[in-house]
């Protein structure tokens, strides 16, 4: 518990928040750097996954790729990356990159097929195209999966985005790893607490996106919403 | 999906196949924390086995050859070693040090005395290595130091120093633009980084963390001009490799850091004998020749330690 | 390719410290969760303090609770039990909201038809609502599977021992080769203990083989 104040201590300590590695900056750049990772996954993942749930095709393929992403170990990939690409942002970039899409890709894939059938048989029958059905009916029915897919991939870069700080100045990973190798442990447990709250304010506005897009996605039916919410938990870990 | 009675037999079977993999666990959980010391390829010593003795290292490819040496010599003595080897960075190990769960361990005079002490005055070799002998805690033996250093140094690449007519450390003062130092993110807060660079020298310098203890991340980035300094080790071999500068630290901002085993009051005199021996033939370039193999031709710690021992004549 | 073969013996020895740090977590997760998803299912007050405490977990960066954990439970650093301790941690994050998704998904006239035919609470737990909601349950027990694996390499940045080392070691003497090693070896190590799970499920749960092939 001790360490524990002291971790609040110090992230009161106002010296902490003033200064070259001001912790105001410090949250910034978390922040900024997490963004463009899932942005650029969200660009990537969402159409790929989208167009495997709207065609079916590529389906074993996309199982087999994220249930893969998902085994690799970012240190590894930051470290290899490293390596080949030497210090700066663009090996975590890619490491986190890795990370974030499975989530991403697997929430575009199963929103979408999880649309009943019968809507998009009703939609094509009155007469819209396939682009019309794809944007004006699946993904507005997808949206809860989608936004689901999303959060969770934003909470594990956020979380993992500390390991960034292992090849650059970057983010809340710097005060966590001196704090760590330099046994300031209520500097690196602050830091650490600043990164879970970061996360957690991340995961409420989610919640609030993804239960809008519900009630517009379901306005009138209580029921559906069992499905999807399953859904987003099979995609959510 | 329905229950019929024809199927209970098989639902109890999952029920008792949960209940197995949580004894299951249950048993494993409690072997592995029986004995958090039990890890390596070496068996566990045996009870009340006063020879067998434990030797660690740290997670440093340098100190790991270094703890291979000391290991293989004991066991050319017929003594049994445990060996615990790349257990991490100070702060992990020197509490098992502390409490004489680890026996002998490879360590450099003047971190180990930056460790201890809060900011020695001592600069030289012998100077560091008394201190150290002082300094150390009831229980543990400071053994005679080796020739051989691995201290930290600051490097710069052979164009810039030429460019800034670079030779010593004071001579950064004269370089124009900002410069940016990169190295282990500990370095930052510690007296060899920017803010004693700064106290020592009075020269600002930005800083930039990279994990990989001056290894090649940090000799790349000083060569793409990402940093213009770096805190590498002086028996890295990439300082040679690279054709580096090492700036000369006229103002003593390092402690001399020279390798010197650590041991427990269960290394007896005939044991640190043994060591002792090990230590002497250790020279600067000698430790820079087992790191060049270990880095150049990737060979495993065990292997490098054995042709040393073997062609010093220390095997036997 | 000259480095694994000078090196095996080092990569067998890692991959088993490997798999001790991370089989423990995966079973006491399960054993953990099983039970408190059940009550976080079964009754609407714990439901949310149970979902969200260990919902809270999951965004404590993992690093960090390398550390805590020692400090707070009294283990060494770089103690088995310490990493065995936080991927449990993690693991639960995750399970506990699985298991009560899993026993919630068991339907309520099921339940009632057991109670019916005479079944005690107990053996309603056992017979019924665990089988019923074993498919469900494996589906988070794998994801845990396969992060746990992953998850074990981070404890080589404070130098405990696993597969992560490879890229620790690696990154420092720069050899691609270790750390490509590293990360091969921990994906197939997490998908062998994937493919475990569902053959410890098949086995368990025969009827479902049944089901699949219908």
């Amino acid at each position: 518990m001790n360490l524990l104040i002291e971790a609040v201590q110090w992230l009161l300590d106002p010296v902490n928040w003033q200064g070259e590695n001001a912790l105001g900056m410090r949250i910034l750049e978390h922040l900024g750097f997490s963004a463009v990772v899932v942005l650029v996954a969200a660009a990537i993942g969402i159409p790929v996954g989208t167009l495997i749930g709207h065609t079916g095709r590529g389906r074993g393929a996309i199982i087999a790729i994220t249930g893969g992403a998902r085994a690799l170990p970012t240190l590894g990939l930051l470290t290899i990356f490293g390596l080949w690409l030497g210090i700066g942002l663009e090996a975590p970039f890619l490491a986190l990159l890795v990370l974030a899409l499975p989530p991403v890709l697997a929430g575009a894939y199963a929103g979408v097929e999880s649309v009943d059938r019968a809507t998009v048989g009703a939609a094509r029958a009155i007469g819209l195209t396939e682009r019309q059905i794809l944007t004006g009916v699946e993904l507005p029915l997808a949206a809860p999966v989608i936004i689901g897919g999303l959060r969770s991939a934003a909470l594990q870069v956020i979380s993992t985005a500390t390991l960034a700080a292992y090849i650059s100045d970057t983010g809340l990973g710097r005060p966590l790893f001196t704090g760590m190798k330099t046994q300031q442990y209520d500097m690196m447990l602050g830091a650490s607490i600043l990164v879970a709250l970061l996360a957690l304010i991340v995961e409420l506005c989610f919640q609030l996106v993804q239960s809008a897009a519900t009630r517009r996605a379901e306005p009138h039916n209580g029921h559906q919403h069992r499905a999807h919410s399953g859904a987003r938990e099979r995609i959510a870990a | 999906m329905n229950i019929t009675p024809g199927r209970t037999a098989r639902l109890r079977r999952t029920g008792l196949t949960i209940a197995a993999v949580g004894t299951a666990a249950a048993l494993l959980a409690g072997c592995s924390s029986a004995d958090p010391l039990d890890e390596g390829d070496s068996a566990p010593p045996a009870e009340g086995d006063s020879t067998t003795l434990v030797v660690g290292s740290q997670d440093y490819y340098s100190n790991e050859i270094i703890a291979e040496l000391y290991a293989q010599a004991l066991e050319a003595d017929g003594v049994r070693v445990d060996r615990q080897l790349r257990i991490g960075q100070r702060e992990v190990y020197m509490p098992e040090i502390e409490s004489g769960a680890i026996d002998l361990f490879p360590e450099y005079t003047g971190p180990l005395l930056q460790y201890w002490e809060d900011e020695p005055a001592e600069r030289t070799s012998d100077e560091v290595f008394d201190a150290l002998v002082g300094a150390a805690p009831e229980g543990l033996t400071i053994l005679e130091q080796a020739p051989a250093t691995d201290q930290d140094s600051y490097v710069v690449t052979r164009e810039f120093a030429e460019a800034n007519d670079l030779t010593t450390v004071a001579d950064l003062a004269n370089v124009e633009g900002p410069l940016t130092m990169g190295a282990n993110s500990e370095a930052e807060t510690r007296p060899n980084g920017p803010q004693g660079l700064a106290d020592v020298y009075g020269i600002e310098v930005g800083f930039t963390p990279i994990e990989d203890g001056g290894g090649p991340l940090t000799i790349q980035a000083l060569q793409d001009g990402d940093i213009q300094l770096a805190i590498v080790y002086t028996a890295d071999p990439t300082i040679a490799q690279n054709d580096l500068v090492v700036l000369e630290d006229t103002e003593g901002l390092f402690l001399a850091s020279n390798v010197v085993p650590i041991a427990s009051d269960r290394v007896d005199a005939e044991a640190q004998a043994t060591i002792d021996e090990v230590s002497a033939a250790l020279t600067a370039e000698a430790l820079i020749g087992l790191n060049r193999q270990s880095v150049e031709e990737q060979s495993p710690a065990a292997d490098i330690a054995q042709a040393w021992l073997e062609e010093q004549g220390l095997l036997g | 390719m000259n480095w694994l073969s000078q090196n095996l013996h080092i990569v067998g020895q890692l991959l088993a410290d490997h798999l001790v740090l991370s089989i423990p977590p995966i079973l006491l997760s399960l054993i953990i969760s099983v039970p408190l998803g059940r009550l976080a299912a079964g009754s609407p007050r714990w439901r949310t303090p149970l979902l969200t405490g260990t919902g809270l977990l999951y965004a404590i960066p993992s690093l960090p609770l390398f550390i805590i954990v020692p400090a707070v439970f009294g283990f060494s650093l770089r103690s088995p039990a310490t990493m065995i301790t936080a991927l449990t941690l993690y693991g639960c994050a995750l399970l506990v909201r699985g298991a009560a998704d899993a026993f919630s998904s068991v339907p309520q006239d099921v339940r009632l038809a057991a109670a019916a035919t005479g079944h005690s609470r107990w053996g309603m737990f056992w017979k019924v609502e665990l089988p019923l909601a074993g498919p469900v349950l494996l589906s988070s027990l794998r994801v845990v599977t396969v992060s746990t694996v992953s998850l074990v390499t981070v404890g080589a940045v404070i130098g405990i021992s696993s597969l992560g080392t490879l890229f620790t070691d690696g990154f420092q003497r720069n050899i691609d080769a270790s750390i490509i090693t590293g990360i091969v070896l921990t994906v197939v190590v997490a998908f062998a203990l994937d493919a475990l799970c569902v053959l410890a499920a098949r086995w368990a749960m025969p009827w479902q083989r049944a089901v699949s092939r219908a």
